[in-house]
């Protein structure tokens, strides 16, 4: 066989990646990411005519069990609906033998990309809208296992989804018939992930918290929040959640909420996502939060700025009212 | 889990078993191995073909597979950092080979490597380049499978319309339809053929690379690295 130019080499390399959709109903779009396990695809249901993500593995029956991994978070989407969880629409095997999974696509951007844009009030309410979801499936017995900024998106209409539930844990309650088998049956390989004595580790560097880094196989819902922490600190800080103590910007307050998030002891730390969104919610109205005991001159701050207008008032009357006598007194 | 290794077999005592998983891996890395030497040393191309000869009769000798652990790297990494090693202990020992004496019986065209070397632009260095010629041999070695596996099957025309759709430097390409006229088809099964030679393609491919790796975590890395580039 004659050799094969540099062009034709491209496009073949081209057709290699393309997941083959023969005999299915969606028609390719375009390329719209890679990550560790596949890519992810633009495509068009053509019996629904809408525009859906296709996520498909790099190769056909993997060795790593990567398939039966993506077929997992598929039925852990199916469980959680919620406007905050990303719905998935299909999961199977295509033509090629490449297993995929199909879900909403989301237009926009990730919490990463958009947080240079936004104040410091936007910030704390997007961490509200964070938390809701999540809460929502530990409600259920599903921890995220792999909450970071990649992995939160922004739709164009200021939606926020939660994405990316392939390392999540499925908790005992939460299974139904063979869903045991597949969770137990999950071994992973990514660059992510990492081997110790103990178990294996999933997560991502810098947001999984110290007992799911030790490979502890007692990993609950309290882990997603120390996540959640590292989330605060880096919407703050706008870096690495191991920078907070080297930050001297971020308020006493926010700072003590995530370091009350992130603390090493899941005792010690917020027990649900409501409890810590409730301190955030505190801060932004002006209020004493739980994780943090003020001091004279920082609560005489506080109630100052809360309530300007009235104090700005009373000064002012009680200044007028002291001038009104010194006046009546020649 | 078995599976059929070029290179485990090439590390064989058996000299006929290793002869033939010799040449199955020269058939993927000469181009390379060439054109590397070519650019990386700007040597005559009498002198790169001599080279070349000299590299795989070494592999041949078991001289350099034997020493070689996929758990400490890539082959195609290894061969690259052997034909430098030998290039330089020939330089070393100024004992460079005439023309064609000692040459391995392996028949490969270098004439048409320095034809190909002539007309494609230069751009990077010696290494990419060689990382580019293991994949532009490991396609050729897919396709010639492919061509195999259609002809065997019965499925010849799926062949040609792959060959004449997605092998032909043709710019513009010939539309589905101008194809079905021309092979007397439907245009959906032009759409289908195509779809089933790509399909076949690609499985091909991962097998050639299967072959010419020697452990699944080693296949699985060479596999991300012809199928994990982005496409823009």
């Amino acid at each position: 066989m004659k050799s094969l130019s540099d062009r034709v080499v491209a496009r073949l390399h081209a057709d290699m990646q393309l997941p083959d959709l023969t005999g299915t109903r969606y028609n390719l779009l375009q390329y719209l990411a890679c990550g560790g396990m596949g890519s992810v695809w633009l495509a068009e249901d053509t019996v629904l005519k809408r525009r859906v993500a296709l996520k498909v593995l790099d190769l056909a029956a993997p060795a790593d069990g990567l398939d039966v991994r993506l077929l997992r978070e598929a039925r852990i989407l199916a469980r959680l609906e919620h406007h905050g969880i990303v719905p998935v629409h299909d999961a199977g095997t295509l033509a090629d033998g490449r297993a995929f999974c199909c879900m909403k696509y989301v237009e926009g951007q990730t919490l990463a990309q958009q947080i240079a844009t936004l104040n410091l009030p936007d910030r704390l309410r997007l961490l509200e809208r964070i938390a809701e979801p999540l809460d929502f499936a530990h409600a259920r017995g599903f921890i995220h296992r792999d909450l970071k900024p990649d992995n939160v998106m922004i739709g164009a209409f200021g939606e926020v989804l939660v994405m990316d539930w392939g390392l999540a844990k499925v908790g005992v309650t939460s299974l139904e018939g063979g869903e045991a088998e597949i969770a137990t049956a999950v071994q992973t390989t990514q660059h992510s992930l990492r081997v110790t004595g103990q178990g294996i580790v999933l997560g991502t560097r810098g947001y999984m918290s110290p007992e799911q880094a030790r490979g502890d196989i007692e990993v609950d819902h309290r882990s997603d929040i120390f996540s959640l922490g590292a989330i605060l600190t880096f919407m703050l800080t706008g870096s690495a959640p191991e920078e907070l103590a080297a930050s001297g910007t971020v308020p006493r307050p926010l700072r003590a909420i995530c370091e009350k998030a992130m603390a090493a002891d899941p005792n010690a730390r917020y027990q649900s996502g409501r409890e810590m969104t409730a301190d955030i919610t505190h801060y932004l109205n002006g209020e004493p939060v739980s994780a943090y005991t003020e001091g004279l001159l920082e609560r005489s701050g506080r109630v100052f700025v809360r309530h300007r207008t009235a104090v700005v008032l009373v000064a002012v009357y009680l200044i007028m009212r002291v001038l009104f006598i010194l006046f009546a007194r020649r | 889990m078995t599976r059929h290794s070029l290179v485990l077999a090439a590390q064989s005592n058996d000299p006929a078993t290793r002869s033939r998983a010799i040449e199955a891996i020269a058939a993927a890395y000469w181009r390379p191995v060439y054109k590397y030497v070519r650019m990386k040393w700007n040597i005559a191309p009498e002198d790169a073909a001599d080279f070349t000869q000299e590299f795989f009769t070494r592999l041949l000798e078991k001289e350099f597979l034997d020493s070689y652990e996929s758990s400490k790297g890539r082959l195609r990494t290894f061969l690259r950092t052997c034909a430098d090693r030998l290039f330089m202990n020939q330089e070393r020992d100024s004992k460079r080979l005439k023309r064609g004496v000692g040459s391995a019986h392996l028949s490969l065209d270098f004439i048409e490597a320095e034809q190909e070397l002539a007309r494609e632009l230069r751009s990077g260095t010696p290494e990419d380049s060689f990382d580019k010629e293991w994949v532009r041999s490991i396609f050729v070695l897919g396709l010639a499978r492919l061509q195999a596996i259609c002809e065997s099957g019965g499925k010849l025309i799926h062949f040609e319309l792959f060959e004449r759709y997605d092998l032909e430097d043709a710019d513009p390409k010939p539309s589905y339809a101008q194809l079905a006229t021309e092979f007397g088809l439907a245009t959906t099964d032009v759409t289908n053929y195509l779809a089933f030679a790509r399909r076949e393609f690609r499985r091909c491919v991962l097998e050639q690379l299967r072959e010419m790796t020697t452990s699944e975590e080693e296949f699985r890395r060479e596999a991300q690295a012809l199928l994990g580039v982005k496409l823009t």
